[in-house]
């Protein structure tokens, strides 16, 4: 069962069609995920007491209904480490269409995964696992599966990416925790069948993988037309 | 229609008696014309000709009606102008009729939607059973074939365990025709047209109980909403294998794409990754369809994919490797303790010069009992799991008894074997001696891997 405060995400972004990245990470905490932690700052004063909060280096991204794809319009800055980058940071994010604050978070670290889902005509809701980050779509390294996810399929799918070795601790670096990340896609897997009818599809990019446990730095919800 | 409570099917492929409505007294090249003639004069299926004209041909009553007909009818093969199959429908409802084929075309394959949902509406209304519109509908070996396709120009497969289900009938003929070709038996096989009413989930359901089935094999242009979803749940707990030739595998228009996951797993994506994970085989082309269906006809059960290969000829050992690694299958070296233990028992005249490592290579001066040796020892081994016999009929050591020999070190030892034997007319018994003993044989090397792999695919990945 969808909880409250999770329907009501949803309803309030049905106007712009999507969810933004600080309600839909709100949403996907909720659910029991994990997000880095983030403050959405709406002036510059909220932005640096955010940032001292979490401690530099911090992320800042821009947070805009017209900003889907934030990379690709500089919305992204990693490793501001001090205030004068922070306020140059801001200052030119005000600038943007339909500004509507800056997403200040902590620096996480990994290997950089996508975890996505979206509703099939012919399957329904299926889950994908990938190589992530900016380079996903010419990587083009996923797999797909329908939901709900068993654990069994989750393992299918690492064996099946053609990275999977850099999961696995490649060239001696440490391999990811894999039963953080099989936790993490089943609980995201429980969610996307409780979110069948409203969305349309959901990119979880990048998720960090380490040793640590998986965190979705980035997210996005688009969800179903007229639903 | 995919209801639990299924309407009862049996009428359709298992017809005692038979309408074939839309007869002609004048055209005997209509197509119900030539449904009649085949079934009168080849099939056991009782048949009646049905046209509203009456009348009579050579001494034979046309039925002016379906209800004239003096005994239960199970199955009516409709082949009327679209805008008649309504009434046709009615009067074989009101008649009893166990179930029919819808052969007319002019539905929704034709921008005529209405119609097609109104005969619909009728049959669920009715719970009677249809197949069709737009279709050739049912051949079942032995029993009864509504292709409307001359009888002289039809190829039959021997009848056997494999059923095919076809959105397109012109795919379905000339499988069978392929199917005859590499002597895959067949015991039915269905073109649902434009799959109105009795749709792939339903012929699965049916086909799973079917005792003369043991593999049952699709062409699947596409699915509605979720029937996708409902389709491999239930293959993925069939005892049968099953397994599915997809057409449209190209990225269709340019939709907007919003998101990475929508971009990355495409329409085809989905479908194929989908079916492996519920351990339903996807063949990419025909080729792979008949091989698979050969093989999965023969053997139950999975492979890991560790191929042990035996030959005479290093070529096709070193080509056979190629095509297994190009698949994700391996030919493991063999440990030298098996290696020592198969080289012993090997005639004189080859023990200096075989090479035993994997791929086996016998050479050219071997002889049958080499072959059944080296057969034994990988049956025998571990590490191997199928095992590939390309065998060349014309090494002068070696004779046609070798197919019958090597598949009865199968049916000792249980391994499951593929043999590549070339196809022409001279090495018939060579091929028959494997074939007898349900030892899948290709005519190419290609294929005997592919035979192979099959066993690897039905496995849930």
């Amino acid at each position: 069962m969808l909880k409250k405060e999770i329907t009501e995400i949803i309803s309030a972004a049905r106007q712009a069609g999507w969810v933004m990245e600080p309600e839909a990470k709100r949403l996907l905490a909720i659910a029991g995920l994990v997000v880095p932690r983030f403050k959405w700052a709406t002036t510059m004063e909220d932005a640096l007491r955010s940032a001292h909060e979490i401690g530099y280096p911090v992320v800042g991204k821009v947070v805009s209904c017209n900003v889907v794809h934030k990379s690709d319009q500089g919305g992204v800055v990693v490793g501001i480490d001090s205030d004068e980058v922070l306020e140059g940071t801001y200052q030119r994010f005000s600038a943007v269409d339909h500004f509507a604050g800056m997403l200040v978070e902590e620096m996480v670290s990994g290997v950089e995964l996508i975890v996505g889902a979206k509703i099939d005509y012919q399957f329904g809701p299926v889950i994908l696992l990938g190589m992530g980050g900016t380079g996903v779509e010419i990587y083009k390294d996923a797999v797909l599966r329908m939901a709900p996810l068993q654990e069994k399929d989750v393992s299918s799918m690492v064996r099946n990416l053609k990275a999977h070795q850099l999961l696995e601790g490649y060239r001696g670096s440490e391999p990811v925790d894999l039963n953080e990340l099989t936790h993490m896609m089943l609980v995201f897997s429980e969610l996307v069948m409780d979110l069948e009818e409203m969305i349309e599809s959901i990119d979880l990019n990048p998720v960090m993988c380490s040793s640590k446990g998986s965190i979705i730095a980035d997210a996005r919800i688009m969800l179903q037309g007229g639903f | 229609m995919a209801r639990e409570d299924m309407m009862n099917l049996k009428a359709l492929f298992e017809p005692k008696s038979m309408a074939v409505i839309g007869f002609s007294s004048t055209n005997d090249r209509h197509p119900a014309n030539v449904i009649y003639n085949k079934n009168n004069l080849r099939c056991p299926v009782k048949v009646f000709p049905v046209n509203p004209r009456g009348g009579d041909l050579q001494g034979e009553r046309i039925y002016s009606h379906v209800k004239e007909i003096p005994e239960k009818v199970d199955l009516a093969v409709i082949a009327v102008r679209a805008e008649h199959v309504p009434g046709v429908l009615a009067e074989c409802i009101e008649a009893g009729v166990g179930g029919a084929a819808v052969i007319s075309g002019g539905f929704a394959e034709s921008g005529c939607k209405d119609l097609q949902d109104r005969i619909v509406a009728m049959a669920q209304e009715a719970d009677f059973p249809f197949i069709g519109p737009n279709c050739l509908g049912v051949y079942a070996a032995g029993i009864v074939d509504t292709f409307f396709l001359p009888s002289e120009r039809m190829v039959r497969p021997d009848p056997g365990g494999v059923a095919m289900v076809s959105q397109s009938g012109g795919i379905l003929v000339d499988q069978m025709v392929k199917f005859a070709g590499e002597g895959v038996g067949v015991s039915l096989a269905i073109s649902i047209g434009n799959k109105a009413l009795i749709r792939e989930l339903d012929l699965l359901r049916y086909l799973i109980d079917d005792p003369h089935t043991k593999v049952i094999a699709f062409y699947i242009e596409g699915f509605e909403r979720n029937e996708g979803r409902n389709f491999v749940t239930a293959a993925g707990r069939s005892p049968k294998p099953v397994i599915v030739l997809k057409a449209g595998k190209s990225p269709g228009g340019n939709r907007a794409i919003s998101s990475h996951t929508a971009s990355l797993g495409g329409d085809y994506k989905v479908f194929s990754e989908v079916l492996s994970q519920y351990g339903v085989v996807e063949a990419k082309n025909e080729f792979e369809l008949v091989s698979f269906c050969e093989s999965l006809s023969c053997y139950r059960g999975s492979i890991e994919g560790r191929i042990g290969v035996i030959t005479g000829s290093g070529g096709h050992g070193a080509l056979a490797v190629d095509v297994c690694s190009s698949h994700g299958l391996t030919v493991p070296n063999l440990p030298e303790p098996v290696q020592k233990e198969m080289r012993d028992k090997l005639s004189a005249s080859v023990q200096a010069i075989a090479s035993c490592g994997n791929p086996i290579d016998l050479t050219g001066s071997a002889v049958d009992d080499d072959f059944v040796v080296a057969t034994i020892a990988l049956s025998r081994a571990p590490d191997i799991d199928c095992i590939l016999l390309l065998l060349l009929p014309y090494l002068p050591g070696t004779t046609s008894d070798l197919g019958a020999r090597l598949s009865q070190v199968y049916r000792r030892e249980g391994k499951p074997l593929a043999a590549y034997v070339p196809h022409v007319e001279k090495y018939r018994m060579l091929i028959e001696g494997f074939e007898l003993n349900r030892v899948p044989v290709s005519p190419s090397i290609e294929g005997a891997v592919l035979m192979a792999e099959a066993l690897r695919r039905c496995k849930p990945c």
